[in-house]
């Protein structure tokens, strides 16, 4: 799966719980299973692919060797994380990432706003922006590891280079999006040029701007792993890789795992603050 | 004429405006030598089918647009762009969706320079004279059409413009809204003494709710014409003065 298609899905899937959370107390009369209908429709498949797994995995129809059960996994996850093992790991990747990304938010956003105002700015830089956009950052990663070295720098660089477009792109998108009819009510109302930018430009951008954060914190995890593959000695892509060459199979899936649930935290925790940021664009409140 | 008068606030004198756009490269006269005095206090509603440039007009009043020639005098001054004493209300609400119905109704006392608190005391006064204070704390998209357009006369009348200018208020309500929506605004303008410039496709709605009417004709259809309506209010649409004046109207377009 590419990480626009994550990304879509995680999107698709947080915009379905708000649903959910608003249609359950409707669904009344058989209260246990108005409960647990929506809970049925929305995490039954998941459900069943997990059950699956284990089915499959304990009976020997797939290879468990391969495919270890899921306790086994989770068993291994756990014992990583009470020992300390995994922590380290973690914690290198977190910063990893979370350095980038911050880099990413401070550079992209400001550039997008100022880009997505100044017509000239935005029409000359367009098109360079278009073709380092169109280059994989995986395939720029040996060009980074020249300029920078096989150190920290080039794994950090990548995956800020690969989160600034995503930032940068839907902050320029947002602010060119504004209702040009609001930024001429304001005008009637003596709103100067830094009045209409922070009043109007600046609100009406956020939700844009937050389809870019949540792109690239998905992007952010997936240039970690690729970025820990190569030339790391720490960090959970590394312990895929580690895992896998050591046979230490339930260890790989547990770190496969970890991310995951990176992943699903790093955009629960940025829905979160959508919501608490632009409550006046929520269906219901 | 009105200019040797001795002039009131909110008085608006017109000459010589003349506007053209351009079309496919040529020139598409749009105003012709306007010339019209506006008086302290009136309303005055701009009728004209579609491309007589009633609107232009209004957003050149308005400082939106520039004339080719001419000048807009309020009050002897000639304006430049836009201007404090004048208000604008659009056709559509143009809400800011992120702000209350009072933070939008304090929207223009803010960017005038008034704090938050103090905007938001004085926006409480407009909101309830147009009927929605139990709606303070919503936001837009939680208001109806007519709702929201309240919210959007509210907020022109909270900044007291000598001057309030209206394109289409109503033009994009339901016939029912529209109806009680007019009833309010003759309520209004009542209570605050404001030179109105309103316009409108709706010959009915011009009637109601003004003093004058300016009958802008399509180019090359002959000239702009004035008609006073000199009818008690609250009017009665059924009234047979009433009806004389809309027929009238109805004639000049040649829909009779």
């Amino acid at each position: 799966m590419s990480y626009e298609n994550v990304s879509t899905f995680l999107a698709a899937s947080f915009g379905h719980r708000r649903l959910a959370r608003v249609s359950a107390p409707t669904a009344t009369p058989p209260r246990l299973l108005g409960f647990l209908g929506p809970i049925a429709a929305r995490y039954g498949l998941l459900f069943g692919f997990l059950a699956f797994w284990q089915l499959a995995s304990t009976t020997g129809w797939v290879n468990p060797a391969v495919f270890p059960p899921l306790d086994v996994i989770v068993s291994a996850l756990w014992g990583g994380l009470s020992s300390g093992a995994l922590l380290d790991d973690i914690a290198i990747s977190l910063q990893r990432s979370g350095i980038a990304f911050a880099a990413a938010v401070a550079v992209g956003i400001p550039l997008g706003l100022f880009m997505g105002q100044v017509r000239l700015v935005e029409q000359a830089l367009d098109p360079i922006l278009q073709l380092f956009r169109q280059t994989s950052a995986l395939a720029l990663y040996p060009v980074f590891i020249l300029l920078l070295g096989l150190g920290e720098t080039s794994k950090v660089f990548v995956i800020f280079w690969a989160t600034l477009f995503p930032i940068l792109l839907s902050t320029i998108g947002g602010v060119k999006e504004v209702d040009r009819k609001l930024i001429e009510m304001a005008r009637t109302y003596g709103a100067g040029p830094l009045a209409i930018f922070r009043r109007v430009v600046l609100p009406a951008s956020v939700p844009a701007i937050f389809v870019g954060l949540r792109l690239s914190a998905t992007t952010a995890l997936l240039l970690l792993i690729a970025a820990e593959m190569i030339g790391a000695n720490k960090g959970i892509g590394f312990q895929v890789m580690n895992a896998q060459y050591n046979f230490q199979i339930p260890l790989m899936f547990a770190a496969i795992l970890l991310l995951a649930l990176l992943g699903l935290a790093a955009n629960a925790l940025l829905v979160l603050l959508q919501r608490n940021l632009c409550r006046w664009s929520q269906p219901n409140n | 004429m009105g200019v040797q008068q001795n002039l009131r606030r909110g008085e608006v004198t017109i000459r010589h405006l003349s506007k053209s756009y351009r079309l496919n490269g040529a020139p598409l006269p749009v105003l012709k030598d306007i010339n019209l005095n506006i008086r302290s206090g009136e309303t005055l509603a701009i009728v004209g089918a579609s491309g007589s440039g009633k609107t232009t007009l209004l957003r050149v009043l308005a400082g939106l647009e520039d004339a080719d020639a001419g000048d807009v005098l309020i009050d002897g001054t000639a304006i430049r762009g836009v201007g404090a004493e004048r208000a604008v209300i659009f056709q559509e609400p143009r809400l800011l969706p992120w702000l209350t119905v009072l933070d939008n109704v304090g929207f223009g006392l803010e960017t005038r320079g008034l704090s938050r608190s103090e905007a938001r005391g004085r926006a409480q006064h407009y909101v309830q004279l147009v009927g929605l204070q139990q709606f303070e704390g919503a936001y837009p998209r939680q208001l109806s059409g007519g709702m929201a357009q309240r919210v959007g006369i509210a907020r022109a009348l909270a900044v007291q413009p000598e001057i309030l200018l209206l394109d289409e208020p109503l033009g994009a309500l339901d016939a029912m809204t529209k109806i009680s929506m007019q009833q309010e605004l003759a309520r209004i303008w009542r209570d605050e003494d404001v030179t109105t410039v309103l316009v409108t496709h709706d010959l009915e709605e011009a009637i109601y709710l003004a003093d004058r009417i300016l009958i802008l004709p399509r180019e090359k259809e002959g000239e702009p014409r004035l008609i006073e309506i000199d009818l008690p209010r609250p009017r009665d649409r059924s009234a047979p003065d009433f009806v004389r004046h809309r027929e009238e109207l109805l004639s000049i377009f040649g829909l009779h």
